[in-house]
Order: structure tokens, then C-alpha cells, then sequence
């Protein structure tokens, strides 16, 4: 009884120890950001390296769960007589929620593993212990531009994503189901209301840019600069950005659509 | 001609290379690192510094040093000794876990960011396996702490850079990339990015690992050449007793755990009759120093020893 509790208690000192590690490292983060802005064109590359790299799965994931989305919805809706329902379903589900939500994941994927990669070797080949001795401090020259650039590029992702699936469930619905392209496009405007609806869905993805970026960039930070090490990171990043991503997700819908 | 255009570089940098003032909030409100007197000709002290990367194991015991200002000092010894970690903490890397490192006068104060910082653009290091950056081309290398840390116009960057690609035989490399260099271009690039502010302090961690033999012999010309004209402070940790014989002022020899088994001009060690001295020396395989990690008898991992 008293090994558990012993075990028990290290445990949990050592999951808060780790939280507050992050925690502390996150404020250091926010700290050095203006540094980073203030020479915008190391941010300016890093949206291109995070989010134009990572804009053909985007793409090509989100006009594939458009085409999905169409099919699955109209069988429902079908049996209720509200197939001409299926343009607002499709697009409420996409902005509201899918979209963030899978381009999150996705972004973890690809963004983030890259990120914690690419941290994570610069730490093994000491490129970051250089800048520390040269007075240049890592988190300011590396990290902060690679940040901000996560949190400009997974909103502007999460939107592509919202509009390609759109286009893709469009083409199911009017091009092979037949719903008139009118009402799917007249309902939407009629109900989509683009603060609540849209507004929240980029600010959802605003915070799951945050989540993930974090999350990748600390990973790769903190690695053991070691072969094994960096993978272990890069897995480590995939896991807990999208265990976070869905948590995030369901404390952020519930504040946001509480109300109908 | 490698020597005038060393001149050209320090005169250069000494009269426009004045680096950034520290623009760090905390700068202002944050008490410098405490003072300590030296020797006007000590820039380094190692006072009574002990060191471990965990409790476990001891790296350094209770080192005590001095590194005389404007000199080049060789601190040779076997692997695992602690030379890169001794540099390492004078570079305020790591804290010692007891004692200090003092650096002209300051005590390193791995806590203090700024203060920290503003040591730190006064020393140069030349990292054991280069550490350049693997995103950057080779010119972009060498400018990059000119860049960083410097308001040099971009036309200047570009001629101190191709001045300090050029000491060390490599400006006709200066668009390559560093995949597409070899592992001794790469350490020559690293000595040009160590030097490119002229600093006052330049630490050198095996300078001469992977060079060939020509390579090797102008880079420890350089090291002494540029010590000579810019009046730098130049600390190389070796296991090359000839090169380091050859361009040191003084050398210290360390065993493991940094205790200091001897230390003095080149010629003093060379002509030292202690046996571990002459066995480092001359790299004999038999004396003091055991080329073998401690372990148990022979015949025991055999399984003889049961059989017998």
C-alpha cells in the first residue's frame, strides 16, 4: 500500500513538474515573440515552409471528407425528407467543426513532426548550443518565427480545408445526387452566420495552431539529442498534439455552441 | 598573404564591428555578474570548480586554473577528461556545481541571461563537430553573428566574410551548401564563423580533428596568426601534441576528472621526466595511463576461471 502511494505521488509530481516545465517554457516563448516580429521575414518563411508545405494533404483531405461527408449525409437525410438540408450540414459540420479539427491533426502530422525533426536535429548537432554561445538566444531566432508562422498557417489551412471540402461535397451532391446547386448554395448563405459559424471555427483553429506548434517546437526543444531521442520526439508530438486538439475541441465547442 | 588579409579583416572589424547594444528589457534592471579581481594577465580563473552532467558522475574534481590574457594555451588529455567541458563552462553552458569560473574579473553567472549574454559576445567557439547550420549556405554561415549582431551594412558583411573564407582556404566555397561539403571544409567553416567578429576570447574544440595534413598546418598557423595580430585569448583543446606544441604559449595537460597532471611551456612538458607527461607525449601505449577500461579479470568473462 505504501509502494502505490509512493509511486503514485511520484507520478503525479512528476506529470505536474512536466506541465510546469512547458508552462514556464511557454511564457518564455511568449516573451522573446516580439523579437520575432520585429524581423518578420523570418516568420514570412516559416508560413511558407509550414503552410504551403503542408497544403496538398490539406487539399487533398479535405475534398475527400467533402465527398464523404455529401454521401453519409444525404442517406440520413434522405429518410427524413430533408436531403435539401444537405449543403447546410456539410458546411456547418466543415467550418464548425472538421475543418479545424482534422486540419489540426493533419498539421500535427506533417507541420509538427517536421518542426520537432528539425528542432531536435539542429539540438543533436549542437546548432542550438552555437547560437547560445554566440549571444543569440535560440528561442528568439528559432522558435518564435517558427511559432507564429504555425499560428498564421493553421487558420488559413483550416479554411482551405472548410472551402475544398464544400466544393467537393457540391460536386457529390449537385454533379451525382442531383440536389439542385441553387439550394445548396442558398441555404447556406441563408443559415451559415459568418461570425458564429466561421468566426468560431477560425478561432478554433487559431487555438489548435497554438496547441500544436507549441507542442512540436517544445518536444523538439526538450528532446535527448540522441538518433532515438528525436524519433521518440516526433512521436511524442503526434500523440499529445491530437490527445490536446481533441480535448481543446470539445472545451471550445462547448463554450462557443452551448446556445443553439 | 593570409596574414595581411587577417590584418585587413581585425582592422576592419576593430573599426566598424562594434557589436548591437544588448536590447534586452531585462538588460537595464538586471545587476551585472558579481565582480572578482584578477591578475591583469589572467582573463580566466577556474576557481575550485567541480562538475557532473548528473550526480552519478564527476567530470570535473575541484579544478583550479588560470589562462593568461593574449595567449595561446593547449589543454591536452584523453578522451573523456573533461577539456570540452571546461570550455563548455567557461561559455556559461552549464553551471559548476560548486566553484566558479571567473572571466575578466566577472564571475559566469549561468542565471543572469544578460549579463550572460554580454560575456558571451566578447568569446568565439569553434564547436568539435562544427555545428553549422545545415539550412544556411556557407557564405550565410560565417555572416551569420555578423548579422545577428551587428548593424554592418550588407556590401561590408560580404567582404569580412569572404576575408575570413579566404584565411582559412575556403572563399572560391563560400555559395556551397553545407551538405555538399566534406567534414574538414566543414570544420574550417566553423573556424571562419568563430573568428568572424574578431572576439576576445576564441576557445577551439579540436581544432584539428578530421583535417589533412595541409589543412591542419594552416589552420594551427592561423590559430597562432590571428592570436599574434588580434591580441585574442586563444584556449585549444587537442589531442594533436605536435600542432598544439608547436602554436602554444602554454599548455595544460589534464587527466580524468580534470585533475591537472602538468602544465607549462611546451618545452618544459616536452623535456618532463614524469612518466605520465612522457607517455601522453610521446603516445606510448604502456605507463601510467591504461589504454583499458577498467574490468574484471579476463578469464572471469571467459567462464575459465569457474572451469580451472
Amino acid at each position: 500500500m505504501l509502494n502505490f502511494l509512493q509511486t503514485l505521488g511520484a507520478r503525479t509530481l512528476a506529470v505536474l513538474q512536466g506541465w510546469g516545465h512547458a508552462a514556464i517554457f511557454f511564457v518564455g516563448l511568449l516573451r522573446v515573440l516580439p523579437q520575432s516580429l520585429r524581423r518578420f521575414k523570418l516568420v514570412v518563411d516559416q508560413v511558407y515552409a509550414i503552410g504551403n508545405r503542408s497544403l496538398v494533404i490539406i487539399l487533398a483531405s479535405g475534398l475527400a471528407v467533402g465527398f464523404v461527408l455529401a454521401l453519409q449525409m444525404y442517406y440520413a437525410l434522405v429518410a427524413y425528407g430533408a436531403a435539401e438540408s444537405l449543403g447546410l450540414v456539410v458546411n456547418l459540420s466543415l467550418v464548425r467543426e472538421l475543418g479545424p479539427v482534422v486540419t489540426a491533426l493533419l498539421f500535427a502530422g506533417r507541420a509538427g513532426t517536421s518542426l520537432t525533426a528539425e528542432i531536435g536535429l539542429m539540438k543533436a548537432g549542437e546548432q542550438l548550443a552555437a547560437m547560445e554561445l554566440m549571444a543569440i538566444d535560440p528561442r528568439a531566432r528559432v522558435l518564435a518565427p517558427r511559432f507564429i508562422g504555425g499560428v498564421i498557417a493553421m487558420p488559413l489551412l483550416a479554411i482551405l480545408f472548410s472551402a475544398i471540402g464544400i466544393l467537393g461535397a457540391w460536386v457529390v451532391a449537385v454533379g451525382l445526387i442531383g440536389i439542385d446547386a441553387g439550394n445548396f448554395w442558398s441555404i447556406q448563405q441563408n443559415k451559415v452566420d459568418i461570425w458564429r459559424d466561421v468566426g468560431n471555427g477560425v478561432v478554433k483553429s487559431a487555438v489548435f495552431g497554438v496547441v500544436c506548434t507549441f507542442v512540436a517546437l517544445y518536444q523538439g526543444y526538450e528532446t535527448q539529442a540522441t538518433p532515438e531521442g528525436v524519433a521518440y520526439a516526433t512521436t511524442r508530438t503526434v500523440v499529445v498534439s491530437s490527445l490536446a486538439v481533441l480535448a481543446m475541441d470539445f472545451i471550445l465547442t462547448a463554450l462557443m455552441f452551448s446556445t443553439p | 598573404m593570409r596574414e595581411s588579409f587577417s590584418e585587413i579583416a581585425w582592422s576592419v572589424a576593430g573599426g566598424v564591428c562594434q557589436p548591437k547594444p544588448c536590447v534586452c528589457p531585462e538588460s537595464r534592471s538586471t545587476p551585472p555578474l558579481p565582480a572578482f579581481p584578477l591578475s591583469p594577465s589572467t582573463l580566466i580563473e577556474i576557481d575550485h570548480v567541480t562538475f557532473g552532467y548528473d550526480s552519478s558522475r564527476t567530470i570535473l574534481q575541484d579544478v583550479s586554473l588560470r589562462f593568461a590574457q593574449g595567449k595561446v594555451t593547449s589543454i591536452l588529455g584523453g578522451s573523456g577528461c573533461g577539456k570540452t567541458t571546461l570550455l563548455r563552462l567557461i561559455g556559461g553552458v552549464h553551471a559548476a556545481n560548486s566553484g566558479r569560473v571567473v572571466f575578466d574579473g566577472q564571475v559566469v553567472d549561468v542565471h543572469n541571461q544578460p549579463a550572460l549574454y554580454k560575456l558571451r559576445r566578447r568569446l568565439g567557439m569553434l564547436f568539435q563537430f562544427g555545428a553549422l547550420f545545415t539550412d544556411l549556405s556557407v557564405f550565410d554561415n560565417v555572416a551569420f553573428p555578423l548579422r545577428e549582431m551587428t548593424d554592418l551594412p550588407e556590401p561590408l558583411i560580404h567582404d569580412i566574410v569572404l576575408m575570413k573564407l579566404n584565411a582559412v582556404g575556403l572563399r572560391g566555397a563560400a555559395q556551397l551548401r553545407i551538405a555538399e561539403v566534406s567534414g574538414g571544409m566543414a570544420r574550417r567553416i566553423a573556424l571562419a564563423r568563430a573568428i568572424a567578429l574578431d572576439p576576445e576570447l576564441i576557445m577551439y574544440d579540436e581544432p584539428f580533428a578530421g583535417l589533412d595534413l595541409i589543412s591542419m598546418g594552416v589552420t594551427a598557423k592561423l590559430i597562432r596568426t590571428l592570436n599574434d595580430i588580434t591580441g585574442a585569448t586563444s584556449l585549444v583543446v587537442s589531442h594533436d601534441v605536435p600542432q598544439c606544441m608547436a602554436i602554444s604559449d602554454h599548455v595544460v595537460l589534464m587527466a580524468p576528472q580534470g585533475r591537472i597532471v602538468a602544465q607549462g611551456t611546451p618545452a618544459e612538458l616536452m623535456a618532463s621526466a614524469d612518466p605520465e607527461v612522457r607517455q601522453f607525449v610521446r603516445g606510448e601505449p604502456d605507463g601510467p595511463v591504461k589504454f583499458h577500461y577498467p574490468a574484471r579479470p579476463m578469464a572471469e568473462d571467459y567462464g575459465l576461471g569457474a572451469a580451472a
